[in-house]
């Protein structure tokens, strides 16, 4: 073969071993590789190196909290919310419609029944989603969707974008000042996350409804390193977690249920 | 929490969440870095999905991820936070060169223990990103010329020959897979 018709092959063999070649392409590169062994050995090359590619090389899908991660990020940047409950508390539907241009929806049937599908608030591997949750919103350049000090601005940011009215607090003069909020993803739904500063550490505080069930008193636990109190108030499932020191994190969680 | 278009976006865009990850991934080498570009990258596509007209919706999200990767990277070597050396591509841009994964502390990587990966992964970091992203977009993407011309933005000329290359410089470091 002369090197010229070689050299125009290099393309089109590559083209090939990508699938790109139209039938009559295709036959012209086959028909020259029957007779050339130095672009047969091209070929046979190109097609050796694809494979250990895909074969040795790994793929890296995203981690389940990522997925998780942008859905509640997506879900925050939406402008309203998707579903509006007819058996939403009249007096919520009233006190918020006037103020607000998106009514929010009340803990009104659909979300009782989104509950009744949540782990138990000791099951599975909901600690560890907590901790993931709480370890990517401290990583550098993770953004608050909410920065405000002012609970009068957290507040109003939730109750368009959630589906229940998180109740918001700060603890500025107790030395655990509110700095902002978040949506997250948790247990498969959308939940608040209220962060606190303390010194130079950080506590998120995630809350979602469990209408209709009982209070249930602090239980603590943790992960790596990160302490957890979690418990059951007025019908919201609240978890506390921070790197702060287990009495600490107790003393900011008694101030939250005395509040 | 959603509107007709968070639903649509949520169908079309977010199945190809894991293609975005791995390019975030193979072009920053930095799991942290890839993350944070995936997440910015899906507001982004998000924010601009009112003027996604149709088409093809995996293309459009990862060149999307490809600038903000490179945007990244050029702020991270503005800022001289890492030791990245400045790499000059193949026609001569400046671009951020990557740096080389560490496979044996990342536990993604378990693939690292491979015989021969280690060789294969090396060889692919130090190409110049230009001929690297068009590669991963073929090999590990599986994006057609066209395709990878889209996120790269240049024409599927081009691509045919940073492509080759590419592979050209993967079969001379040796690392080609003829049977041992
Ligand atoms: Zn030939």
């Amino acid at each position: 073969m002369n090197k010229g018709e070689c050299a125009e092959m290099t393309l089109l063999i590559q083209a090939g071993v990508d699938g790109e070649l139209a039938p009559a392409e295709a036959a012209r590169v086959a028909a020259h590789l029957d007779q050339c062994p130095a672009c047969a050995d091209t070929e046979s090359q190109l097609l050796a190196l694809s494979g250990r590619l895909r074969r040795e090389l790994p793929f890296y899908a995203a981690p389940d909290a990522l997925h998780a991660a942008v859905r509640a990020r997506i879900a925050a940047a939406a402008p309203a919310p998707k579903v509006r409950s007819p058996a939403a508390p009249v007096w919520r539907r009233l006190s918020w419609r006037n103020v607000w241009p998106v009514a929010p929806f009340g803990a009104g049937a659909a979300v009782a029944a989104v509950a009744l599908l949540l782990l138990l608030p000791t099951g599975g591997g909901l600690p560890d989603a907590v901790v993931a949750s709480h370890v990517r919103a401290l990583q550098p350049g993770h953004l608050m969707d909410v920065v405000s000090t002012d609970q009068h601005t957290v507040k109003p940011w939730f109750d368009g974008r959630l589906d229940f009215a998180p109740p918001v607090k700060d603890f500025q003069r107790e030395g655990f000042p509110l700095t902002g909020g978040r949506l997250d993803y948790l247990d498969e739904r959308p939940v608040a996350a209220l962060v606190y500063g303390r010194r130079q550490h950080l506590i998120d505080l995630y809350v979602w409804p469990e209408e209709g069930r009982p209070d249930v008193a602090p239980t603590s636990d943790s992960r790596n390193g990160y302490n957890m109190l979690r418990w059951r108030q007025g019908g919201m499932m609240f978890w506390a977690v921070s790197d702060l020191g287990a009495q600490e994190l107790a003393d900011f969680v008694r101030l939250w249920r005395a509040a | 929490m959603t509107g007709p278009g968070l639903t649509e976006f949520e169908r079309v865009v977010l199945p190809h969440l894991d293609a975005a990850h791995n390019l975030a991934r193979w072009l920053v080498a930095d799991a942290t870095l890839a993350e944070d570009i995936v997440q910015d990258a899906a507001l982004r596509a998000f924010s601009y999905f009112s003027s996604y007209r149709g088409g093809d919706a995996k293309a459009w999200l990862l060149r999307i991820v490809r600038n903000l990767a490179y945007t990244a990277l050029d702020a991270r070597r503005r800022a001289g936070t890492t030791s990245l050396d400045d790499g000059t591509t193949a026609d001569g841009e400046d671009h951020p060169a990557m740096q080389v994964p560490d496979a044996a502390d990342d536990p993604e990587a378990s693939l690292a223990r491979r015989e021969g990966f280690a060789r294969l992964d090396r060889a692919l970091a130090t190409l110049p990103a230009d001929l690297r992203e068009c590669l991963v977009l073929r090999e590990l993407e599986e994006l057609s010329y066209k395709e990878v011309a889209q996120v790269t933005g240049v024409p599927v000329g081009t691509v045919m020959s940073r492509l080759w290359r590419a592979r050209q410089a993967l079969m001379q470091s040796g690392t080609e897979g003829r049977a041992p």
